[in-house]
């Protein structure tokens, strides 16, 4: 993770001038440096470290509930009540195969949108970036409304369209609903990640094509062998974000809930851990499966990263 | 420029312009769809408005509810705006001291962000919540606007841009002119630094209007929505009154143009800071 810059090196004495200590800098760099980690101490470690430490508590009410439910130390007892079960676990599952799905088509797709934005062959280039990044701009609430109604009989000109060409044509049922999320958050951030590969070939010395070209090279080739081995890195990071995202799935399945049954309340593990704390009143059991979520999109984004590392040069 | 056309040249032109339906689609569905009575949403054939009523459904969107939609809009517009704002402030100011002085700790806290970096903001929401009902906070327009004070990928972006545009010897020569730490800052490194910072603003803004997780869990008083929980509370309504249906399109048009248009407008902005995430040191 480290190594992303260098230390910066301090300046070289100039001849004549002997080298200047600025004077007293701690004050300076506590100003500038204080408002940003105060806030990220309360918003963001605070948080952290109060779900940490609720997760190894709990409530329990004595006998017939007459009495006040008395908090008392659980130690592992929420992670295991989280862990036993079977529709957390199932909802774990559930993620890991949309990550599996979601995560090759994203960087597939990103990835020929740019290579062909990029071709010598592509015109019209404003228009084709600003229509395929127009959909990260919309919230993924309303995305999924709007593939909501496209994904309903009743109000879907592609469902019409299917049907009179008699394809298969039901997007909610319990096969065909994860690929159906897939397609939102494939719609939402291809276009976002197409253009940071987009940023990286832009960085490559044109040179480099040039010369392909002289030697013969067709277009293809020089995608395939100059391209994408100089956008490693930019790949690299749209993965892992992607990775992470998908692990977080929620917004998207509890916009679709309302209209199949093939969504149910634990449907994804963010989805279980926020019906655990508003629907159950049980944030004990909340707190633990929201560390696990965390600690399980670490687990998986670093695994990665130290996979992609060790196999060739750093990408971070 | 090459004139002739190549069977190339068409397949790619045909894949592009297949994409660009695809991802304009939902897009153009709801413009139409924003046109709509109720009954032609569910009579008529989804991209074809046989008797537009634009203005009527306007005046309904922002009439319900003594301008309920227009209050949030506002809010959210609010929420975005000023938590953006602040979170470039507290970035730039961070990721300058860490680029440009050297102290102890320094590379420890940079991890610490860079780890921030990957924690998304649905992990936190329900823990902000928690610590929020602690101190009783919760149901307020700061507990959204406070934690969306905080970008951690903010602090990074303005430590490499600092690191990579500000010279030291123009921080020295600076210094032997006379002028303190803060002038510097806030007249030379702000100014140098522009660029990284538009695309900080933007990617937090972004973020900030995208984010559904947090103001669900803190918000309960629909004056103080955003309109991303707005329009899924009129969403989950449709099962009672159908009239709702119109308000959640028309309302979802609206705000899905309103980003458009700020977005096709700031486009030229955008590139500058992309790639900065990928770039070695």
């Amino acid at each position: 993770m480290a190594g992303v810059l260098q230390r910066t090196p301090t300046t070289p004495a100039r001849a004549g001038v002997a080298p200047r200590r600025p004077p007293r800098r701690r004050a300076h760099v506590a100003v500038f440096v204080a408002p940003f980690f105060v806030a990220f101490a309360l918003f963001f470690l605070a948080p952290i470290g109060y779900a940490i430490h609720q997760s190894f508590f709990r409530l329990t009410s004595s006998g017939l509930g007459l009495t006040e439910p008395v908090l008392e130390f659980a130690g592992l007892g929420n992670y295991v009540t989280a862990l036993t079960d079977g529709a957390f676990l199932a909802s774990i599952g559930r993620v890991l195969l949309f990550s599996l799905i979601e995560v090759p088509t994203m960087v597939a797709c990103a990835l020929a949108l740019a290579l062909l934005l990029d071709s010598a062959r592509a015109r019209f280039r404003a228009f084709f970036r600003v229509s395929f990044f127009l959909p990260y701009g919309v919230p993924g609430v309303i995305a999924s409304l709007l593939w909501g109604f496209l994904y309903v009989p009743q109000t879907s000109p592609l469902i019409d369209v299917l049907a009179a060409a008699g394809l298969p044509h039901d997007f909610l049922g319990p096969d065909t609903i994860l690929l159906s999320i897939a397609n939102i958050s494939t719609w939402q951030f291809a276009g976002y990640n197409m253009l940071v590969l987009i940023a990286g070939l832009q960085a490559i010395p044109q040179e480099l094509y040039e010369a392909a070209r002289v030697d013969g090279a067709s277009e293809t080739r020089i995608a395939w062998h100059v391209k994408i081995p100089l956008v490693r890195a930019p790949l690299i990071l749209i993965t892992v974000f992607t990775l992470i995202g998908t692990l977080q799935l929620f917004v998207e399945p509890l916009i679709l809930k309302p209209l199949t049954t093939a969504v149910n309340s634990d449907y994804t593990p963010n989805l279980a851990a926020y019906n655990q704390a508003f629907g159950q009143a049980n944030i004990h059991l909340a707190s633990a499966e929201a560390t696990l979520i965390a600690v399980m999109a670490f687990v998986i984004s670093f695994g990665f990263l130290r996979l992609v590392n060790r196999k060739g040069n750093r990408a971070w | 420029m090459v004139t002739r056309i190549r069977p190339a040249t068409v397949v790619v032109l045909a894949l592009l312009f297949a994409a660009a339906g695809y991802f304009l689609l939902p897009v153009v569905w709801v413009v139409i769809a924003a046109t709509k009575s109720t009954a032609d949403l569910f009579g008529t054939f989804g991209l074809w408005s046989p008797d537009p009523q634009l203005g009527a459904n306007l005046d309904r969107l922002f009439g319900t509810g003594d301008g309920l939609f227009g209050r949030w809009i506002l809010n959210s517009f609010l929420y975005a705006g000023l938590g953006a704002l602040v979170a470039t402030l507290l970035s730039a100011g961070a990721g300058y001291a860490m680029a440009k002085y050297p102290f102890r700790g320094r590379e420890a806290l940079f991890n610490l962000v860079l780890a921030g970096v990957l924690v998304p903001s649905t992990v936190l929401a329900l823990p902000t919540y928690l610590i929020f009902s602690e101190v009783g906070m919760t149901g307020t327009f700061w507990s959204v606007l406070l934690p969306s004070m905080v970008s951690p990928f903010g602090v990074y972006l303005a430590r490499i841009q600092a690191h990579a545009a500000i010279p030291d010897a123009l921080l020295e020569s600076a210094r032997l002119d006379g002028a303190g730490e803060y002038r510097i800052f806030f007249r030379i490194a702000l100014k140098i630094m522009s660029p990284a910072l538009v695309t900080i603003f933007l990617f937090q803004f972004i973020g900030i209007w995208n984010n559904y997780f947090l103001p669900l869990v803190m918000l309960s008083d629909q004056q103080l929505y955003p309109v991303t929980l707005g329009l899924a509370l009129w969403n989950s309504q449709t099962f009672r009154d159908p009239a709702f249906f119109e308000l959640t399109v028309t309302g979802a048009a609206v705000s899905a143009l309103l980003l458009v248009l700020t977005m096709a407008s700031l486009q030229r902005f955008w590139r500058a800071g992309l790639t900065a995430g990928s770039v070695k040191g």
